[in-house]
């Protein structure tokens, strides 16, 4: 049957008819094959135009429109309401760009007003093709999981749990609280930061929304939004928290000493131990690795002297599957390791810190209980260097991108240091100071005057030591000068990076990374927690280098995201999915090994398509020698119509 | 003196990265010559040979496919089956003897409008003196 199509030509004001001659443009398509309605408009998208256009369709007995106007992806769905109002189906309403790929772009009205007639019976030969369709339906699991427990994960899943839903919180360290829980105080206020973020950690511990999964990893996801299925990896602990007393006899006997990640290196800890006073949860953890042996048990004092019987060498790593409807991703953020630094010795100055290590070192629950002390000697360094920019904005040797808190952690660590050590001295090398945000610029003019801090603009071309000091040669650009200063301590503001294994995590749930590592945004202005998968939100570091209140800001975003998608009953997914062709079909699977969502599948030798696993790409298509599988809507047929007419023909 | 040729050329655009990308170059105002006609598909590797050798069948003297960049699909890998296949295409169309410049795959992401120019009026640079493409196209 002949279709009856309606197109509507926009005059956008003049952004449209200043390049188009529209009335021409309308008037040779009323001449079209199957166009029974032509006109043009000043404003389509205006209250008013799409009245028109709901009138026409009735007035004119119309079955599909065709809107010459700006781009889809600002109005498609105003149309298709339009239509759907007029009393037809969305998806016979088609958008042809005639505003920014073609009167913005084009000066010459004429070659512009033919190319606007080719773009608009291209839409027309599609959509005088299309189907009626209906968005397809489907229930959604209604309970969140939240990866990564730092102060962004941590904030998503109180914002979710107190709304009702069930939430998991994974976290692969034994304790959540990510970094912030390290720092000592954070700026401009200088809150404590572990006093700010303990509460949370509690509130979280307590939540009877929450189910809190530490020391585990996310192994396995399948399914869409609304209907994930993961599989988690909890790693033995080998202690049982409900037995333990917290009575710490177990880390007076063990025999091992290793790091302290938590110290990151400052101090060291045992092989069995508690990351910190305040981890949640409050256990200890026996660290496999480091431990003589678990099996056979080479050692085992620890089990000796524990009284209640809480530790366990048979435990085993546990797979946890859960089902949930959408899922906030915050695994937070590394420093760049020094030892990346050739030219600042690569890590291997004991006096030589990151800026991490130096919170750790003012933190009044840190390895020296506050004191400023340096690592090498345990002496008050008289002399401090702050380097900025370290890694960072560096496109030659490091990472080309600003890491956005070094230049308000690094006043804050002079400033700290100052009321530490009043007689040292403080100098920071910087290339720019970047203190956008509430309050930052007025405490960095706050370190400058009030704590004498010397700013030197310039870089550090080399660090070394000599003699018990840390000898650093930069340059004063200002002065335009060489600068060489006989340090007690450097303090390096690395680079931030997404964290180990962000890389394997977005794979996993099949979400992009940009080029630097960190987690794709589905827009970078208009969708800044919605990664490019349906139903999986980004929140914190993980997403871009950014602070606390940043991370917190679009923590709450993500998980209001994730709410609305947990709140429904049902969710709806575009039909415009591939269709097969069973009596095509030869059975040879080539769709099926190309299909990016596992969509596709052979039964009885023929295709199958899970239509809510369908994201419509049409790689099957493309991909089919038999033609035997197609997107419904933008057929190849339909192509094959469209290409014909964007050629004039 | 003879009308310039103007070459006619087809783009492939795809949904999320290059159709998005060339909406930029319009939101900027950028000016590019009137010759390409875009159709926008959902995903580079959506694409089909049979859409290359059909616009050139229909007298395209020029067919642009453009899909995300390598890694950034929307649809995980799309782009590099389009890759692969495109990459075949060009050997098929050498093979017929059509010149292989008529013949062009880009990655244009939402962010490159200028990129997206830049290739448009290279491609129309380079096909001009081309003069019309005769070997594919339906005798007239």
């Amino acid at each position: 049957m002949k279709k009856r199509t309606g197109v509507f030509v926009c005059h956008c004001g003049i952004n449209i008819a200043g390049t188009v001659d529209v009335k021409k443009v309308a008037d040779k398509l009323s001449k079209h094959d199957g166009v029974a309605h032509s006109e043009d408009y000043v404003y389509m998208c205006s209250d008013p135009g799409q009245k028109l256009i709901t009138n026409a369709i009735k007035e004119n007995n119309l079955d599909s429109i065709v809107v010459s106007c700006c781009s889809p992806n600002l109005h498609e769905k105003t149309f298709q309401n339009a239509a759907k109002a007029g009393g037809i189906n969305e998806f016979q309403s088609e958008i042809a760009n005639i505003r920014e790929q073609c009167s913005w772009v084009h000066k010459d009205k004429e070659k512009a007003t033919v190319k606007a007639e080719k773009i608009t019976r291209s839409a027309v030969e599609r959509v005088i093709r299309n189907e009626s369709l209906d968005p397809i339906s489907f229930p959604v699991t209604r309970r969140g999981m939240v990866i990564g427990a730092g102060i962004a994960g941590i904030q998503a899943a109180l914002d979710m749990a107190n709304t009702g839903y069930e939430v998991i919180l994974v976290e692969k360290n034994p304790s959540i609280g990510g970094h912030m829980i390290q720092l000592s105080e954070t700026f401009p206020t200088l809150d404590c930061s572990q006093c700010i973020l303990s509460p949370k950690m509690v509130e979280v511990s307590k939540h009877e929304n929450i189910k809190l999964l530490t020391y585990s990893e996310v192994q396995e996801v399948s399914g869409y939004v609304g209907n994930f299925k993961v599989k988690i990896k909890k790693n033995p602990t080998f202690v049982d928290p409900k037995k333990c007393t917290l009575c710490d006899e177990c880390t007076k006997v063990c025999p091992v000493v290793t790091s302290n990640e938590f110290d990151l290196g400052l101090t060291g800890r045992r092989a069995i131990y508690m990351p910190f006073p305040q981890a949640i949860p409050a256990t200890y953890t026996l660290d496999d690795k480091n431990c003589p042996g678990l099996l056979p048990i080479a050692c085992g004092k620890c089990s000796d002297v524990c009284d209640p019987g809480a530790i366990d060498y048979d435990q085993k790593p546990e797979i946890i599957e859960e089902e949930v409807g959408a899922i906030v991703v915050a695994t937070g953020f590394d420093l760049y390791g020094k030892e990346e630094m050739g030219e600042y010795g690569y890590g291997k100055y004991a006096d030589v810190l990151d800026g991490l290590q130096f919170e750790r070192l003012c933190s009044a629950s840190g390895p020296t209980q506050g004191k400023i002390l340096r690592p090498s000697d345990h002496k008050v360094p008289k002399e401090v260097v702050f380097i900025q920019c370290s890694g960072s904005r560096d496109p030659e040797l490091h990472c080309a991108y600003c890491s956005k808190i070094c230049c308000m952690y690094t006043a804050k660590h002079a400033l700290l240091y100052k009321h530490h050590v009043p007689d040292g001295q403080a100098y920071i090398f910087y290339i720019d100071i970047r203190s956008g945000g509430k309050g930052y610029e007025e405490f960095v003019q706050r370190v400058i005057e009030e704590d004498d801090v010397v700013y030197l603009r310039g870089k550090v071309s080399k660090i070394f030591e000599d003699n018990g000091k840390i000898t650093v040669w930069g340059v004063d650009t200002l002065s335009g000068k060489n600068v060489e200063i006989n340090a007690d301590l450097v303090v390096l503001a690395q680079a931030m990076r997404p964290s180990k294994d962000a890389d394997k995590l977005a794979k996993l749930l099949k979400i992009g990374t940009d080029k630097d590592g960190f987690l794709q945004e589905a827009h970078p202005k208009l969708r800044p927690v919605e990664s490019v998968t349906a139903g999986m939100f980004l929140a914190g570091a993980a997403q871009a280098p950014k602070d606390i209140p940043e991370a917190v800001a679009q923590a709450s975003g993500a998980a209001a995201k994730a709410v609305a998608i947990l709140s429904q009953e049902n969710l709806f997914h575009s039909p415009q999915v591939a269709k097969n062709f069973p009596n095509l079909c030869t059975g040879c699977g080539m769709c099926v090994d190309v299909c990016p969502y596992g969509a596709l599948s052979l039964k009885d030798g023929k295709v199958e398509v899970n239509e809510i696993l369908c994201e419509g790409c049409g790689t099957c298509s493309a991909t089919c020698l038999r033609a035997a599988i197609e997107v419904k809507n933008i057929t190849p047929l339909q192509i094959y119509e469209m290409i014909n007419a964007s050629l004039g023909g | 003196m003879a009308e310039e040729f103007e070459p006619k050329i087809v783009a492939f655009l795809c949904k999320w990265c290059s159709s998005a990308g060339s909406d930029l170059a319009g939101v900027s105002r950028m000016q590019y010559p009137s010759n390409v006609v875009p159709i926008t598909v959902m995903c580079s590797g959506s694409v089909s040979p049979l859409y290359i050798l059909s616009a050139f069948n229909k007298g395209a003297d020029g067919v642009l496919v453009s899909g995300c960049h390598p890694g950034d699909c929307h649809y995980i890998k799309g782009n590099y089956y389009a890759r692969r296949r495109i990459a075949l295409v060009k050997e098929l169309l050498e093979f017929t003897g059509l010149e292989p410049e008529r013949f062009q795959m880009s990655w244009v992401s939402a962010a490159e409008g200028k990129k997206y120019t830049e290739i448009i009026k290279d491609f129309v640079k380079i096909l001009k003196p081309l003069g019309p493409q005769k070997k594919l196209g339906r005798s007239q």
